[in-house]
């Protein structure tokens, strides 16, 4: 089994390389042309010898530069005829010929393939002839075919070789067939700003040991599947060469004017998360007629008809028959200036862990509270959720807040009632650390859809109320600083079988980039895989950012290899993987002092994980982090400290202090939340024994 | 268990005879024996015999072999002890001194000789051969794509089958997906049920779940029982409870065991006082953290002030390797008795227990407040160890 995966996962330009090393068996079957004939034999022991090296890489010149190269921009009609001519020539050159001098040989040739064959294999004798010559202009190639076509990118081409040292000097013999995947993995990397370079130190420890793992499955599969690469390896080029520059692109979206927002809507079970923004998709016409008359009318069949809204949301069998939001509902609208892509969290307590599964995706949130007398008490008293909820997207990072005061109708509009419910809430978020200018609060129904997307209408509350509507409300949200130049992490949400091959991942990409073609690494499996396409809200794309909530169909993995709360991530910069972490954090309202040994379910990100309190380090001061007592016995509510846990299988963790996002804890017990935190330290297993 | 014949003499040593009855009794023998006990069961054993002209020939034979415990080793998914040691007493196959495990056998009876018989070795073997103390109970802890099904004695919570599936979750405008991924599920736990509980032996079957899993859960199985006539869900429908809990990991068997509904079903087994002394140790901590210890130092410096008023300790610490340490322990148990104390001897292999072992192992509440020790550090240091 391991080995047939190895065979589906490899990466074929590798294996090319890998052949052309060692592999002199299989070599006649393929190499026709004059380039490879050309290494050296003594490649075998490139390892320790200078000059071997250098030859070794010149081998990955073709791969190098294509990576880096961008096609000249050419009309479609043009573009069949170049990839047609391409295809004859691989033919006949084999994969020797660096594409870019593939085309532009057939462009200097107006699409005459036999013509450009004749200029490329020229060229190529000339340049085969002269190795030495080559990999001193090496660099500058690289230099000329990142900058020229794509202007905005910082190329740090000095960085470049340093980094490619490093890898070498990581590894021995054993690592070529996986350094090209390193090189071309880079190119993300080098194009980033100097912090997440700085990153990249300390993460290559964890990546060695990974790196064997995968280069041994690698090994494994080789000799296997060496045979049909050349058929392979032109269509891995071509996906190779597409490769987009991110900031451009990035750039080109922003310029479309509207920004992106994950958006999260939590609330008190019943407060009518489901139902206001379902009347706000139903207003602003992305439900359409007939479908809410369908709907209207089977509500009212199974004698709900004032759930007619939330059936826009609520869509499975079980949530519309209970009438409750049972999982987090997706989906996307766009308002004036925003494009938004809606978390419509359950409010039921026994479902935290799914709103957790998505605030943990939002940016900011719209926090629903029943205005009719008792209801918002019984919510926003102890045991409620309204506080839990304001608690939870808190310290998942959540800063912006729209307090949505629902069912104003039910109150006759009343001012007062408003009045009081605002300055409760506004105490109660200042204590949760809400900055008060980034609280706003809108007065409004979900079931008449008084004050959605339109002023109000009812006399009753435009004669006191002149702020904004819930949707102008949206309209205000920031949209934060999206971390695109880092190394890619997506956490995985959901895992489906989508159309034609391979299978579908959804979650939300929280820092870097992903475009069609890449490769990545699914932790903490550690894993390979291909990413087949990209599509955001159904639509395809060739490049997804991070806060884009994405749906990746990926080959070369197997859909039981991957699990709900894995993260994809960057081959070169892999997540940390750990079993044993300490962390930051801070009590909660809790009743049960917390003890070591205590168990709590971890949540982060998607990932729900039993784990228990390993030992508690320390009990720190609240207010500047001082710590107040060692080792201490217990901790109760409100508390500072910093706790070890430890798990019984290993996740994937990144420190606070690399990644914000991708930092923060949850701690929950006997359905309560007992602690969020962040992660500070991420310890190997045996070390913390000793200690 | 089956108590054959008793033969403690008056500095209590001794031997015991026993016939181990069901599977629980392995898990009571696997904590009466320890180290340097003497063991004699029936076994079988290999034997090679050479004859005249060279020629060697191996059989089996069964024979009853004497040996000095070295290790025991336990597995708890078939409850099989196994007991290795030397040879003390010799016979037509076995010389002085060889090695042999003895693989405890169900309805074969065995003789425990210990140098010393201390009280909580006694009050084990009591409760062993106590046959009012068994209510065998099941339980399906689940949420949406995890399900544990385990079983619960009075001593002993194993887990059966877990089943771990991801479900694809709802998505805009089709749900296909996930009903199909739910369905998948939920067949694989009927098939867990109907392979690893056995409804002649247990009084009950808990499921367990957050939100509606449950009902969802309870109602597909008795659907598909009818309809596919399996007589064995339907003759014990009524056996099944429904009970919250908040999410489907084993230790939210903890939750459950507590629930009032279950409580009422399950009399006063061992589990539930366990759960609940548990509850109480934290209460206290909370409430008046001066009077709940916990530690074995700082629960020593408490019993030596005749504080403890309910002890609760790990059954894990009594099988340790050393004498001594076992010793340290039986004391400290002995002394809680002597001063009027509760003890409760948890079962490692409990939700509770484990989470108690995670807890240094020894936890006391006590009768009246007693400062915190000063010697914080170097405690807590030591407790790691164990």
């Amino acid at each position: 089994m391991s080995r047939h995966r190895a065979v589906r996962t490899m990466n074929y330009d590798d294996e090319y390389d890998f052949d052309d090393v060692y592999g002199h068996s299989v070599e006649d079957d393929y190499c026709v042309s004059p380039g490879t004939d050309q290494i050296p034999e003594e490649d075998e022991t490139m390892g320790d010898k200078p000059e071997g090296k250098g030859s070794y890489d010149e081998d990955y010149d073709p791969l190098k530069d294509s990576s880096n190269f961008q096609r000249p921009p050419l009309n479609p009609i043009d573009e069949a005829r170049l990839n047609s001519c391409l295809e004859e020539m691989r033919n006949i050159v084999g994969e020797t010929t660096p594409e870019h001098l593939m085309i532009d040989a057939v462009l200097r040739s107006d699409f005459n393939y036999e013509k450009a064959l004749n200029d490329v294999l020229n060229s190529q004798s000339g340049k085969t002839t002269e190795p030495k010559s080559d990999i001193a202009c090496r660099p500058k190639i690289f230099m000329i075919g990142g900058d020229e076509p794509n202007e905005g990118s910082v190329v740090t081409a000095p960085q470049e070789p340093q980094v490619t040292r490093m890898t070498f000097s990581t590894g021995n013999q054993t690592n070529s067939g996986f350094t090209p995947e390193k090189n071309s993995g880079m190119d993300v990397e080098t194009e980033s700003s100097n912090p997440a370079c700085r990153d990249l130190g300390d993460s290559f420890a964890s990546l060695d040991v990974k790196k064997s793992a995968s280069q041994a499955k690698l090994d494994a599969g080789d000799s296997g599947s060496s045979n049909n690469t050349p058929k392979k390896a032109p269509f891995l080029l071509k996906t190779k060469l597409e490769r987009l520059d991110v900031k451009k692109e990035y750039a080109k979206r922003q310029a479309d004017g509207k920004d992106f927002i994950n958006l999260v809507v939590i609330g008190h079970v019943d407060a009518g998360k489901s139902t206001l923004m379902g009347h706000v998709l139903y207003q602003l016409g992305f439900v359409n007629k007939r479908t809410m008359h369908k709907y209207e009318q089977e509500s009212k069949k199974l004698g709900k008809a004032s759930f007619a809204y939330a059936w826009v949301l609520d869509e499975t069998e079980e949530e519309r028959s209970r009438g409750v939001t049972m999982d987090v509902a997706q989906t996307r609208f766009q308002t004036n200036t925003k494009v938004v892509t809606l978390l419509d969290a359950p409010g039921h307590k026994d479902f935290i862990p799914n709103m957790i599964t998505g605030a943990a995706q939002a940016d900011c949130a719209i926090l629903v509270v029943n205005a009719t007398r008792g209801e918002f008490e019984t919510g926003f008293d102890a045991g409620g959720q309204t506080r839990e909820h304001a608690m939870l997207i808190r310290s998942l990072g959540v800063s912006q807040l729209m307090v949505a005061v629902n069912k104003m109708d039910t109150v006759d509009w009343s001012q007062l009632r408003y009045k009081e419910i605002t300055t409760k809430l506004a105490a109660f978020l200042k204590q949760t650390g809400f900055k008060e200018s980034d609280v706003s609060y809108v007065p409004c129904s979900g079931l008449s859809g008084e004050n959605l997307c339109h002023a109000p209408k009812d006399t009753q509350l435009s004669k006191w109320y002149t702020g904004p509507t819930l949707a102008e409300g949206i309209d205000r949200f920031r949209s934060p600083d999206r971390m695109i130049d880092r190394a890619f992490r997506m956490c995985v949400g959901d895992i489906f079988k989508g159309m034609g091959s391979g299978f579908s991942v959804a979650g939300t990409i929280q820092a870097g980039s992903v475009q069609v073609g890449d490769r990545l690494v699914i932790m903490p499996q550690g894993d390979i895989c291909n990413v087949k396409g990209i599509a955001i809200d159904e639509a395809p794309l060739s490049i997804a950012f991070a806060g884009d909530n994405a749906v990746l169909t990926i080959t070369g993995s197997d859909m039981n290899n991957i699990g709900v709360g894995s993260i994809l991530c960057d081959p070169m910069l892999p997540i940390k993987v750990t079993s044993r972490f300490r962390a930051r954090v801070v009590i909660f309202n809790i009743d049960v002092p917390i003890t070591k040994g205590f168990p709590v379910v971890l949540h982060y990100q998607s990932l729900n994980e039993p784990a228990h309190i390993h030992r508690l380090i320390s009990q720190l001061n609240k207010s500047n982090g001082e710590i107040l007592k060692k080792k201490p016995r217990c901790l109760t509510k409100n508390m500072n400290a910093v706790i070890e846990l430890s798990l019984s299988r290993t996740v994937c963790l990144e420190l606070h202090k690399d990644c914000k996002e991708l930092g923060r804890i949850m701690l929950r017990y006997a359905g309560h939340t007992i602690a969020a935190g962040l992660v500070t330290e991420i310890l190997d297993k045996p070390s913390s024994k000793t200690e | 268990m089956k108590l054959v014949s008793k033969d403690i003499d008056k500095n209590s040593a001794g031997g015991v005879t026993m016939i181990p009855e069901e599977a629980e009794d392995m898990w009571h023998a696997y904590n009466l024996i320890t180290h340097g006990d003497s063991l004699r069961s029936t076994t079988i054993r290999k034997v090679q015999t050479e004859t005249a002209t060279g020629s060697t020939s191996s059989s089996k034979v069964r024979t009853t072999l004497t040996i000095t415990v070295e290790s025991t080793d336990f597995d708890t998914q078939a409850c099989v002890l196994r007991v290795k040691g030397r040879n003390i007493q010799e016979n037509q196959y076995v010389k002085l001194g060889a090695y042999h495990t003895l693989d405890l056998e169900l309805n074969r009876k065995f003789t425990l000789g210990k140098p010393e018989w201390d009280s909580v070795a006694l009050d084990r073997l009591d409760q062993a051969c106590d046959v009012t103390q068994h209510a065998d109970l099941a339980a399906v802890v689940m949420q949406e794509g995890l399900a544990h099904v385990c079983l619960v004695t009075s001593s002993m919570t194993l887990v059966r089958a877990k089943i771990d599936v991801s479900i694809p979750r709802k998505r805009k405008g089709s749900c296909s997906q996930h009903d199909k991924g739910i369905t998948r599920f939920y067949d694989q736990v009927i098939q867990a049920v109907l392979r690893h509980i056995n409804f002649d032996i247990v009084k009950g079957v808990l499921i367990a779940s957050p939100g509606f899993v449950k009902d969802q859960f309870y109602e597909y199985m008795f659907q598909q029982a009818i309809k596919l006539d399996n007589r064995t869900l339907i003759d014990n429908k009524s056996k099944f409870v429904l009970i919250h809990s908040s999410s489907g990991f084993k230790h939210a068997l903890k939750e459950v065991l507590q629930d009032p509904s279950v409580s009422a079903r399950l009399a006063d087994t061992k589990a539930l006082g366990e759960a609940r002394a548990l509850d109480d140790f934290y209460s206290m901590l909370q409430n008046d953290p001066n009077r709940a210890f916990y530690g074995l130092k700082h629960v020593e410096l408490a019993a030596e002030a005749q504080a403890v008023e309910v002890l609760l300790v790990s059954d894990d610490l009594f099988r340790a390797q050393e004498v001594s340490t076992r010793r340290r322990y039986v004391q400290l148990v002995d002394g809680v008795r002597e001063s009027c104390g509760d003890v409760k001897v948890f079962s490692s292999l409990h939700v509770t227990g484990e989470q108690l072992g995670q807890l240094s192992g020894v936890a006391a509440i006590l009768r009246f407040p007693i400062p915190e020790p000063e010697s914080d550090g170097d405690d807590s240091d030591s407790t790691d160890e164990n």
